[in-house]
């Protein structure tokens, strides 16, 4: 067990050198999010308002989880790159705890998030952005935050040990992660979607998280009084333990596969 | 024990393996203590009766071997005969359907963390961190192999060193050429002086020199002790290092031998002549029919006659003596062994692909997620 959790932190050491190895992905990376807050905040936020305060406000919660949601790409890139080079094949062949890899990058991800948190969070308050409920308050949305990363790195980790083609996976998370987006509430009101997306758009994981996190900051929400936009924080919690419930026996068993 | 004990143990071993027919291998003499040695095994690898199937097709299919401690054994064979995955099977990487296999003394399905603290695998590809440095590499490793921080990052220096890497020690390992990248690669592999190192086609794409610089090493490990085995699909490598080869064909060992030995039992040496003057190509031809007491062959084209000959100097004295004495323009004469080329011929009683068994192409027959490509 103490093996196992010295051979995860190494691990986890191998993922943050990556970071520092290639800062300029990380500022490719941040472009995304940084280019949500100015556009979506300056060009569109003086003509929409939602309920009469500042749609920056209403935004940047969005903008934050949207940026872990995105996270999802580089892991699993990370995951079938270290498969598909044979890294993993050596790692297997070696006397390594074999939940290294996944321990490590879970972990490292965690601190990837947190160092992103506080890119966002700055950037947040640089346009005006405020969180209005005190710091308590404020970590407690940074922690459901965080926990919605970690269950995206199971999903990432799967999809890595699934896809045969490190290029491919791009590919497939782009037209993954957009629509969840989009159909949730970060942009805008469920409500007023077409009633089938709307609902889609109520129970997506992203929007409990968001509205959790808006309502923890005391950031302007929809006020909408759906029972899932009502109870967004006991969401916030059990979406991301539901899918780490799915996606981490998925991506162990894949692994185990990689001997079959 | 020292590494000339163990290679006195290993030869001593030789002595005691028997071969049978037909690719089935029984290894004699096993010692009272389980086939150990004072902690080195005689017999570093056995393999009886190995099978696996991938989707309905064999890839192995009775696969047997027996390779004794301190030697190189080489695996030659066409792609897609089942190399890769023996070699992965033995590493621990695959499950298997059937048979035993027992890698270092230990169990590969029993007891794999035992074997995996004994081996180390150098792949066909570069199986290191591209974005991390050679010395990052190298350390990491080390680390996860559970060496000391300050014990992994002597232990990378020394390794820097002998392979000739310092001075890239700290640039990311993509930008290596190849040559590079395979040398950090085995440095990875010999961080703790594994005493079984598989190598997977360790040449594949490299250029002569690195080549050569790959085979010193395995020679230098040898010498050391270390037992290796190799896959690979060129014939003048397997014959370069093994002390045996296991010719391999559609998931088993169809013939097995020092390279010498294989190329013994393809048949003679032939005697072979390049005439100056095709119009004398009949009169040559009778002429070594004679000297040898064996048909000659004659190709026109190249004007090239061959003789199977037993005794090697006289068929090439009298020889060369007759085609003088008859005023024959000669461009070339000599004793030819028949390549391995023409022994897998014989052995497998179909040619190789030629592109397959000499061409130095870089896509192999791999497999990636447990699956053929």
């Amino acid at each position: 067990m103490t093996t196992a959790l010295a051979d995860g932190w190494v691990m986890t050491g191998r993922y943050l050198r990556h970071v520092v190895r290639e800062p300029e992905q990380i500022i490719l990376y941040f472009s995304l999010p940084i280019m949500f807050t100015l556009v979506f905040g300056y060009v569109f936020g003086s003509g929409m308002a939602v309920g009469g305060v500042s749609y920056r406000e209403f935004l940047l919660p969005g903008v934050f989880v949207m940026t872990q949601l995105y996270g999802l790409g580089a892991t699993a890139t990370a995951i079938s790159l270290d498969i598909n080079r044979g890294v993993v094949d050596r790692f297997r062949s070696m006397p390594t705890a074999r939940s290294a890899l996944m321990v490590g990058r879970s972990t490292a991800d965690l601190v990837r998030a947190l160092i992103e948190m506080a890119v966002l969070l700055t950037c947040g308050v640089l346009v005006g952005w405020q969180a209005h409920r005190g710091i308590g308050m404020a970590l407690a949305a940074i922690g459901l935050i965080l926990l919605l990363r970690l269950a995206l790195t199971w999903v990432g980790m799967y999809l890595g040990s699934v896809v045969p083609n490190p290029d491919t996976v791009s590919l497939i998370v782009f037209p993954l992660a957009f629509p969840l987006t989009a159909l949730s509430n970060v942009f805008v009101a469920p409500e007023q979607m077409p009633a089938w997306l709307g609902a889609i758009s109520q129970w997506n994981p992203i929007s409990a998280t968001v509205a959790a996190a808006r309502e923890l900051f005391g950031n302007p929400g929809l006020g909408s009084d759906a029972w899932p936009a009502e109870n967004a924080i006991l969401l916030a919690v059990v979406w991301p333990l539901a899918l780490i419930a799915i996606f981490a026996p998925l991506a162990v068993r894949r692994y185990r596969l990689l001997g079959k | 024990m020292g590494p000339a004990t163990a290679r006195a143990a290993g030869r001593e071993h030789r002595r005691l393996t028997v071969v049978h027919q037909g690719g089935q291998r029984f290894v004699r003499g096993w010692s009272a203590d389980g086939g150990k040695l004072g902690g080195m095994t005689e017999t570093a690898i056995v393999a009886e009766g190995l099978r696996k199937t991938y989707k309905g097709v064999a890839a192995l299919d009775g696969f047997g071997l027996s390779v004794p401690a301190g030697t190189v054994c080489g695996l030659l064979g066409p792609n897609g005969a089942g190399k890769t995955t023996a070699v992965r099977i033995l590493a621990t990487l695959l499950r298997f359907d059937a048979g035993r296999v027992e890698v270092a003394g230990a169990d590969v399905s029993r007891q794999p963390e035992l074997v995996r603290d004994r081996i180390a695998l150098t792949g066909q590809y570069s199986a290191v961190d591209g974005s991390l440095s050679g010395r990052q590499n190298l350390v990491l490793f080390g680390r996860l192999q559970h060496l000391g921080r300050r014990a992994a990052k002597e232990r990378a220096e020394e390794l820097l060193e002998q392979f000739d890497l310092t001075g890239v020690a700290d640039r990311s390992a993509t930008e290596y050429s190849g040559g590079m990248q395979r040398r950090l690669d085995l440095a990875a592999s010999l961080i703790r002086a594994p005493q079984v190192l598989f190598l997977d086609e360790p040449t594949t794409g490299l250029d002569p020199r690195s080549r050569n610089q790959v085979w010193d090493t395995v020679r230098k490990l040898v010498a050391d002790g270390t037992t290796v085995l190799l896959t690979t699909q060129y014939l003048d490598e397997a014959d370069h290092l093994a002390d045996r080869i296991s010719v391999v064909d559609t998931g088993r060992v169809v013939a097995e031998g020092t390279p010498d030995e294989l190329k013994a039992r393809i048949g003679a040496d032939r005697l072979e002549v390049v005439i100056r003057d095709q119009g004398r190509l009949a009169e040559t031809a009778a002429l070594l029919s004679r000297v040898a007491g064996a048909p000659a062959d004659a190709d026109p084209d190249t004007r090239r006659l061959r003789v199977a000959v037993t005794d090697r100097v006289d068929a090439l004295v009298e020889s060369a003596r007759a085609l003088r004495d008859a005023g024959i323009a000669v461009d070339d004469l000599g004793i030819r062994r028949p390549t391995l080329d023409e022994a897998f011929l014989r052995l497998t009683g179909h040619r190789a692909d030629e592109k397959e068994l000499t061409g130095h192409r870089a896509d192999d027959d791999t497999i990636v997620n447990g699956e053929i490509r």
